[in-house]
């Protein structure tokens, strides 16, 4: 029996019979891909005009930005702000996933819808709300600023991830800790914490991840000195199409697939384990 | 130990259970402490700038309470149009994610895990690069002399540069796009769950591949399904990003009119009662939709 003629399915379905099912998700597939990864070569184009394939090649684009002062700025910005609403988000995500996990009190599910919000509240409303508040406590355009409101962002993301982790780790090991006479505390650091480090960590890059995409809020409340990448792409973006954003989405898409892939490795060591 | 003395062991019993009890609320709330740092954070940027927000749309020129600015809304046709068009951007960009999705998510859960990981890795990557990339790789692909509109004149499917971008079509096809992920992740874990010898208790009882899909496995899918499109939904109506790009002034959301009432007339009381308007039509959708499908717990892992 060849492969087209056996059973792909436990309804007895031939693979041939379902071959339009595989051309058809391969296509879709190619559609999700294709759009991310066509920034790649367009960045190493000579040209001014976006053309494809590139006639000529050159590096002109990332010299455009790494010689830009304005770029080089922002990128540092956007850096900074990753990294700090990381140090916020993922603590702060640890323990509140951790409590939510552990108790028993009523209102832990009501706290749990309290602490998502951030995903179901439209981020134009984040936004405007945090310029409108920051406005009046002099926070906008400041660093702490952009980074509280990342990290709100953040928090939902970071507690589901590390509660997962959590639903997949026995907790009576950090119990059997604590009858041996370890502190609750101690335990959780000693015990539990070292078994939920893949989420952890997962958390931590998702959390930077955010922030470092992140548009819309930075549009509104990060600005002078301290205005993100994603602020000047979005306002690059409405004006022109400048090619050194093509540079820029090349970088900004290695990051992110070197992230992804990072997950996806730890995601499977710690199956593992 | 209870037998010694009848009296004194009661009381001490009485004694160690309230001391116990205690010890254990004082527990409970120590642990619950825990949370008290995240939900500072949420409530510095979520809730009071939302309170405020609030308020704001409710106050009129002179100072007071009014709902002037609700009733703005029902007043000009251009909020008429703003609000038909995010409905209808919302909807046709679920309607394609379902018509994309479904078959991706459903091809990725036939295979064996394994493999399904490694497919899988085309829809978490763009999952996980930046919506402005995206959206400006669309932005170079549909341009005029982009490289759809080239092959497509190379291949002789039109003869002169169709308008794909700036305009309600780059708009949904960007939108998709981006939103795609968002239906395959939960349907698919859905699918995933879907127990295999219901497919084989059909293929028995003399179901053909055909009839047991659509009999049997569909509807133990619809739940995953369901929550994926309102997900996807929820999100294409506060969506801001793709439409100001790809749509280029043309395609106006409620997103999108709320910046534009705050930069050309400052006017913060408009701005905060659109917002409302957008907050509440989220929440009430998956407010009713938990309520019908009970999904949080596709959405969540959690009952």
């Amino acid at each position: 029996m060849n492969w087209w003629s056996r059973p792909a399915a436990d309804t007895q379905i031939t693979h041939g019979r379902r071959l339009w099912l595989y051309v058809l998700s391969a296509i879709i597939m190619l559609l999700l891909v294709a759009p991310t990864l066509i920034v790649v070569p367009m960045s190493f184009s000579d040209s001014q005009y976006l053309e494809f394939p590139p006639s000529t090649w050159s590096l002109r684009w990332y010299e455009e930005y790494l010689g830009s002062s304005k770029w080089m700025r922002a990128t540092a910005t956007s850096f900074q702000v990753g990294f700090l609403t990381m140090l916020v988000a993922t603590p702060l995500g640890i323990m509140a996933a951790y409590a939510l996990f552990v108790s028993r009190h009523r209102a832990t599910r009501a706290i749990f819808l309290l602490l998502i919000t951030p995903m179901i509240v439209p981020v134009i409303l984040i936004a405007i709300g945090t310029f409108y508040a920051y406005g009046r406590v002099g926070m906008n355009n400041t660093i702490a600023g952009l980074v509280l409101a990342h990290s709100a962002l953040a928090l939902p993301i970071a507690i589901i991830v590390i509660t997962a982790g959590l639903r997949s780790y026995d907790l009576s090991q950090e119990q059997v800790a604590r009858s041996l006479g370890a502190t609750r505390t101690r335990a959780f650091f000693l015990i539990t914490l070292p078994q939920i480090r893949f989420s952890v960590i997962t958390a931590a890059l998702l959390s930077f991840l955010t922030s470092f995409d992140e548009v819309i809020i930075a549009i509104f409340v990060s600005g002078g000195a301290n205005a993100t990448l994603t602020k000047h792409m979005f306002a690059a973006l409405r004006d022109y199409i400048d090619p050194t954003i093509a540079a820029i989405s090349t970088i900004m898409v290695i990051l992110s697939s070197a992230l992804l892939l990072l997950t996806q490795f730890l995601g499977s060591k710690g199956k593992r384990n | 130990m209870a037998h010694a003395d009848a009296d004194g062991s009661r009381s001490g019993r009485h004694l160690h259970e309230a001391a116990l009890k205690r010890q254990h609320t004082r527990e409970q709330w120590s642990i619950l402490s825990l949370v008290v740092p995240a939900m500072i954070v949420i409530v510095l940027i979520i809730l009071i700038p939302l309170s405020w927000l609030f308020y704001l749309s409710f106050l009129g020129d002179n100072g007071g309470f009014s709902l002037e600015n609700y009733h703005k809304m029902t007043q000009y046709k251009s909020y008429y149009r703003i609000f038909v068009t995010t409905f209808q951007v919302s909807m046709l960009t679920t309607l394609a994610c379902i018509a994309l999705g479904y078959p991706l998510a459903f091809f990725l859960a036939q295979l064996p895990p394994r493999w399904a990981g490694v497919f899988m890795l085309a829809v978490l990557l763009p999952f996980w690069t930046s919506l402005l990339v995206r959206t400006y790789a669309w932005l170079v692909l549909l341009q005029k002399r982009g490289i759809l509109n080239e092959f497509a004149m190379q291949v002789g499917l039109w003869e002169t540069p169709i308008k794909l971008v700036h305009n309600m079509t780059g708009t949904l096809i960007g939108m998709a796009h981006i939103m795609l992920p968002f239906l395959i992740l939960p349907l698919y874990n859905a699918m995933r769950k879907i127990d295999r010898d219901m497919m084989h208790a059909a293929a028995n009882l003399g179901a053909n591949p055909v009839n047991a899909f659509w009999r049997v496995y569909f509807p133990l899918s619809l739940p995953g399904m369901v929550a994926g499109s309102l997900i996807v939904f929820v999100l294409c109506l506060g969506f801001y990003v793709t439409p100001a790009v790809l749509g280029g002034g043309r395609v106006i959301m409620v997103s999108n009119q709320i910046t534009a009432i705050l930069e050309n007339q400052f006017d913060w009381g408009a701005a905060s009662a659109l917002g409302v308007v957008l907050l509440v039509a989220t929440t009430f959708t998956l407010y009713v939709a938990a309520r019908v499908f009970k999904f949080d717990a596709a959405l969540f892992g959690r009952d």
